[in-house]
């Protein structure tokens, strides 16, 4: 079971909910995905238009745990607000902090996103923190009190897959909350990675709605998370430099 | 005399029957939405909608769309 503050989750797939083709295919996509706990963003309602439909609307809540992010934020106090927007909702009271501090990389500003974070948990929130993959900052926003840290693998929708697993594995290591690996991932193979490495759980958002078939990347993705999960939890073989036999060596029946 | 508010960021006038939040997201067609309302740079929570709107008031009605 995945823990975060005092909830529990039998899903380690954290699905973001932006960018899908249709509504039709991101339900068909969520469901396949088993994910418990899905993202979303907080913006202005579009009350002049015509009623469009909203996906979070359509959707079964007492079946999903709701995660906002403060993606629009780039100060402390900016996403501080955000997240008091989304818990007036009435229906969340964890937060994804998510401060971008460059608009090429989309990686986030470390200052801020620490600054928030304590403000954050001062109110009251459950606060998850995506961070760049930095080793001390994680540290540091465990130190705060966090409810689970959110190390990027690459920069988000890159799909460049884990970049620095060393330093992953320093922030699985020396995390006392669960490490949830957050955007950069692109493939299943990334997710398996992720997990392997002894994170938590993963988060990801374009790597299935950009997919050619969201619905049966879906399906890959959660299979990819269970895989690698059970693989860091059987222990995987050393590896070593030269090949050893497989094959008894002795009996031989050649010459 | 008709309120004008600002209402998410343009000007809009009140019909006279229309004196709280709650009456406001009536009238806009968005009584059954999730949504959160803030008035005057200040959240409102869910038991305020009686708030009574005032001429000028500055008022953002916000909801969840999708992210990652």
């Amino acid at each position: 079971m995945l823990k975060i503050a005092d909830k529990e989750f039998s899903s380690r797939l954290l699905l973001g909910t932006g960018k899908y083709p249709s509504f039709e295919i991101q339900k068909q996509a969520v469901a396949v995905s088993e994910a418990e706990i899905l993202t979303f963003a907080v913006r202005r309602m579009d009350i002049f238009e015509a009623s469009q439909p909203n996906f979070l609307e359509q959707l079964d809540l007492t079946r999903y745990t709701l995660l906002p992010n403060t993606a629009g934020a780039s100060t402390a106090e900016e996403a501080v607000h955000i997240a008091r927007l989304a818990k007036a909702s009435g229906l969340c009271d964890m937060v994804k902090v998510e401060i971008i501090g460059c608009s090429r990389s989309l990686l986030p500003d470390p200052v801020e996103t620490l600054r928030a974070t304590e403000m954050l948990l001062e109110e009251g929130f459950i606060v998850l923190p995506y961070t760049s993959d930095d080793v001390v900052l994680a540290r540091r926003l465990c130190e705060l009190g966090v409810h689970a840290i959110m190390p990027g693998a690459a920069p988000i929708g890159s799909g460049r897959g884990i970049l620095n697993p060393l330093n992953l594995s320093l922030i699985i290591e020396q995390s006392n909350v669960p490490v949830i690996i957050d955007a950069g991932v692109g493939s299943p193979k990334d997710a398996a990675f992720a997990m392997e490495l002894g994170a938590d759980g993963v988060l990801l958002n374009t790597a299935v709605s950009e997919a050619a078939n969201p619905v049966m990347m879906a399906e890959a993705m959660k299979l990819a998370i269970e895989a690698g999960r059970l693989g860091y939890k059987a222990g995987r073989m050393p590896v070593r430099d030269y090949g050893v036999a497989s094959s008894p060596t002795e009996g031989l029946v050649t010459n | 005399m008709k309120k004008m508010i600002d209402l998410n960021g343009k000007t809009y006038s009140v019909v006279p029957e229309v004196a709280t939040i709650q009456q406001l997201l009536e009238h806009l067609g968005l009584g059954d939405r999730i949504l959160i309302v803030e008035k005057n740079k200040e959240i409102l929570q869910k038991d305020h909608y009686d708030t009574p709107i005032k001429d000028r008031d500055q008022i953002e009605i916000i909801h969840f769309v999708g992210g990652g």
